[in-house]
């Protein structure tokens, strides 16, 4: 069990840890773009933030502890006490059902053993930031009553190529665990995890009143698992696939769309941009026509203007809508013209979120002229706008509070944002071109400018070749409600721009200013100094991601010791060594995980961890370098608290020690 | 500034020539680069990957010197990329990729293109397996126009295969054993041909399928078509 946190830094006088889970550590009431698993979506304003909150199922460490491991939830107990005043809790009950979020719901449930029974049976949500933390039998055995799963999978770093295929993160063994434990299931979220087309047939036979899935950076099903999902879950409302990465079917391609029955009519979102493959026209523009409930429809690039606008005047009621191709599928004499497609937008009076743009043709963008000033999202991401093209769009915005962008639009786009959008609460700039040597359109002149022009921003992701540190330290005066600063200086280690210093200065006054901050990417040539300022200042800090950057073990040891609330910690390519690693021997288990690549560990230090804390699992992934046998450094380094110990689907170049 | 870390001829993991993005800025290759491409890497490379990693903070000046002595006849070798760097996901990656190749295929002039069709008139879709993945891909091949955006697109189409780490930057290997692979394909007569060999138009012709193999299991294809020809007329 890890030791409780000093008291010495100044932090506000906290629950001691023997009545508080160590690692329910609380997160900070989330703008829910900020964490959990819509981050991915471009629309967050609207999702409720209590579902999303990123603690484990509460008594998680504090199990062993104080409870017995097989305490059984529900009415009338195990049969092992006495049995409880039962009127007491099922008023107890009645008056749980309000606690939604889960971080209440893991303080209430180690109040007494009556409180955790109350509160096992009536969680409706169950949320688990780490599938290897918990087994599903043992979830299944505490909660009676869920109706939701949010599961999560591999570790972010998988998103760029870093965790081998054939990791793991399957979601075979909870879809069999939940089947006939909660048949009343709604909702599965899923995110970057391996869901087969037999998981997602399973999903649809085990819960005949299932109503919403998501799956976010999942890999492993096709439009076959897809099929069954649309023709088998009779009451489905939701459906959203959003970047996944979907199998080609070894046949003919599956008309999924046309697989949902005459009788849903209840449809309220359908999002699929991610599935490439060619689909039915008719069969969804039918689909639309009989859902008068749908309010969010994103599809893929196979959609023509043409088409997009016969899906608009079906549903004029949707508010988010994402656009597909964007551009004519006709003969040039044929295709529609761009005021016919503005009566469209025109029509679309509840539009507040769009998105798609995926092959645009630049003449048809003033179609979205009308209902640019009510939008409140807009996702440019895959779209190479110049800044002549986005300004007379995005001077109509004025309401925007989300705006993803690709950095083709320059530091003259940027300043455009700037001048109109003073409600934006979060920026995203994506390079065109992701590579290290790359020109980089935008910089350090860029975010001045948005720093200077939104000030309520709050989260903040920006890729650029070029940055200063005043620009930096500007926006964390200017934009003191950040919650998440992500900056990515694609060079590696490159400093100041202007005066050739290191970025520390910088990084130090976002964490010193931005004191709601909680999610943090650093980049840059960055020294101890920065890692020092970050565990002086980063008190609030639930996820850091390093790169490239630290000088000493010290960094790290900073980080360990300062960051109170650190729950994710992922660093790529710094020199970190098992010093630095053991420095974080306390702290583990009030983490959910801490990844390491390409650092300088040795089998000798990860082993010492694994050793030392029973209690974590340590894997470490071969790479397949040419100094097979008596290689002693470990290239990639995954440590995560669990319940259950090592995992048995754990592929040969995963050694768990 | 960055470092530039002169990586020599170990960017290209799929056997075509002029592949791997990075090749762009090297110019043209030959064809009879195409067998160097294909080989494991060469220690030059690997100790000065090593290098990146022992002095990650330190800054890097230009080694200049080292590439031309490397390079004397070739085109001064691509920067090594480090693998998930800049971490943009492969997801966007992938849109990106197919984007770029769109647009370029419309921005040639000569082309019969119909006009404003986003595809090709016919699709040309062969199956893509690499051994030990456990499942396939399709592409089509009419999509690019030439080896380079095919290799692109397969490199990044596969990339969750790589193991990569700096060493390895990106290349494509084996996932089991960690050999180098290469790129053969199945043409009309259903030999098995290492991919690069002919014109593209003709390859995109006659290729039936696609298969990524262990270099070592690539001996005794057929390299050459000219004997092919020969035999067939």
């Amino acid at each position: 069990m890890s030791t409780p946190r000093s008291s010495s830094t100044s932090s506000p006088p906290q629950i001691p840890q023997s009545l508080t889970l160590a690692h329910t550590a609380s997160s900070t009431t989330s703008s829910s773009s900020a964490s959990g698993m819509r981050d991915a979506a471009e629309d967050d304003s609207d999702s409720p933030p209590s579902q999303m909150s990123e603690d484990d199922p509460g008594g998680g460490g504090g199990e062993g502890d104080r409870w017995e491991p097989d305490l059984r939830g529900g009415n009338g107990g195990g049969g092992r006490w006495a049995p409880p005043d039962q009127v007491l809790e099922n008023v107890l009950e009645s008056v749980l059902e309000f606690l939604t979020a889960a971080r209440d719901r893991n303080a209430a449930s180690l109040v007494c053993r009556s409180w955790y029974r109350a509160e096992a049976q009536t969680r409706r949500e169950l949320f688990i930031g780490n599938c290897y933390a918990v087994s599903p039998r043992r979830a299944v055995e505490r909660f009676g009553g869920v109706r939701a799963v949010v599961l999560k999978g591999k570790p972010r770093f998988a998103d760029f190529s870093l965790v081998p295929y054939g990791w793991g993160a399957y979601v075979s063994p909870w879809v069999a665990a939940l089947g006939p434990a909660y048949p009343r299931l709604e909702r599965i979220c899923l995110k970057r995890m391996t869901v087969s087309d037999a998981d997602l047939a399973l999903v649809a036979k085990s819960f005949p009143l299932f109503k919403e899935l998501s799956l976010v950076c999942c890999d492993g099903f096709s439009t076959l698992g897809l099929a069954d999902i649309a023709e088998r879950c009779r009451h489905l409302r939701v459906l959203d696939l959003i970047e996944d990465y979907l199998e080609d079917e070894e046949d003919e391609m599956v008309d999924w769309i046309s697989k949902f029955p005459e009788s849903n009519t209840s449809l309220e979102s359908l999002v699929f941009d991610c599935v490439s493959v060619p689909f039915n026209f008719n069969a969804l523009e039918a689909l639309v026509a009989r859902s008068p409930a749908l309010r969010r429809l994103r599809v893929n690039h196979h959609v023509s203007v043409e088409q997009l606008r016969r899906l608009m005047a079906r549903a004029p009621q949707l508010t988010h809508l994402g656009t597909g191709a964007f551009r004519s599928e006709a003969v040039p004499d044929g295709a529609m013209s761009v005021s016919e497609l503005a009566t469209s937008f025109a029509a679309s009076k509840s539009l507040i979120c769009l998105s798609g743009f995926r092959e645009f043709n630049s003449e048809y963008l003033p179609a979205i002229y009308p209902v640019c000033a009510k939008l409140t999202s807009l996702n440019f991401s895959f779209a190479s706008l110049t800044s002549e093209e986005l300004k007379p769009i995005v001077r109509n915005c004025v309401n925007l509070r989300t705006f993803w962008v690709l950095d083709t639009v320059g530091d003259e786009g940027l300043k455009a944002v700037a001048e109109t959008c003073s409600d934006l609460r979060e920026l995203r700039v994506f390079p065109l071109d992701a590579t290290e040597d790359s020109e980089g359109s935008v910089s350090d002149v860029g975010l001045q400018a948005i720093s200077e022009g939104c000030p309520k921003l709050e989260s903040i992701l920006y890729f650029c070749q070029r940055m200063t540190n005043a620009a930096v330290i500007a926006m964390s005066k200017n934009c003191p409600d950040l919650v998440v600063f992500r900056l990515c200086i694609m060079g590696r280690h490159r400093p100041d721009r202007i005066t050739g210093e290191p970025m520390d200065d910088g990084f130090g006054a976002i964490v010193m200013n931005c004191k709601k901050l909680t999610r943090l990417s650093v980049s840059g040539l960055l020294t101890d100094k920065a890692f020092a300022y970050i565990g002086k200042y980063g008190k609030l800090i639930k996820t850091l991601s390093v790169a490239f950057a630290g000088n000493s073990d010290m960094s790290l040891q900073y980080v360990f010791e300062g960051c109170t609330k650190l729950q994710k910690l992922e660093v790529r390519d710094s020199p970190f060594g098992d010093k630095g690693l053991l420095s974080g021997l306390n702290y583990f288990y009030n983490m959910r995980f801490l990844w390491m690549n390409s650092c300088r560990l040795t089998m000798r230090g990860c082993s010492e961890v694994a050793q030392q804390m029973q209690n974590l699992v340590v894997e470490v992934i071969k790479d397949h370098s040419d100094d097979e046998g008596e290689s002693e450094t470990v290239d990639k380094l995954y440590l995560y608290r669990s319940l259950e110990g090592p995992r048995n689907d754990a592929p040969p170049f995963v050694n768990i020690l | 500034m960055a470092g530039v870390d002169v990586d020599v001829g170990t960017e290209l993991r799929l056997g075509l020539p002029g592949g791997g993005a990075e090749a762009a800025k090297a110019g043209k290759r030959g064809f009879e680069e195409t067998i160097d491409l294909k080989l494991t890497l060469p220690t030059a490379g690997m100790e000065e990957a090593a290098a990146v990693k022992t002095e990650p903070a330190a800054e890097k000046t230009k080694r200049p010197a080292e590439a031309a002595a490397a390079d004397a006849e070739k085109p001064p070798a691509p920067k090594a990329q480090a693998v998930g760097w800049p971490p943009v996901r492969s997801y966007r990656r992938n849109v990106m990729t197919v984007q770029s190749v769109k647009n370029k295929k419309e921005e040639e002039p000569e082309k019969q293109q119909p006009t404003a069709n986003a595809g090709s008139n016919s699709s040309a879709f062969v199956k893509v397996s690499m051994d030990g993945a456990p499942y396939l891909r399709k592409v089509d091949l009419n999509m690019y126009s030439s080896y380079k955006d095919l290799s692109i697109a397969l490199k990044k189409m596969f990339s969750t295969f790589t193991t990569g780490n700096n060493l390895n930057e990106g290349k494509l290997v084996d996932p089991v054993s960690g050999a180098d692979v290469v790129t053969t394909y199945e043409d009309k007569d259903g030999d098995w041909m290492l991919v690069g060999d002919v014109p593209w138009e003709m390859f995109v012709e006659s290729c039936k399928r696609l298969r990524i193999m262990k270099s070592s299991e690539a001996i005794g294809l057929a390299p050459r078509t000219k004997d092919k020809c020969k035999n067939k007329s």
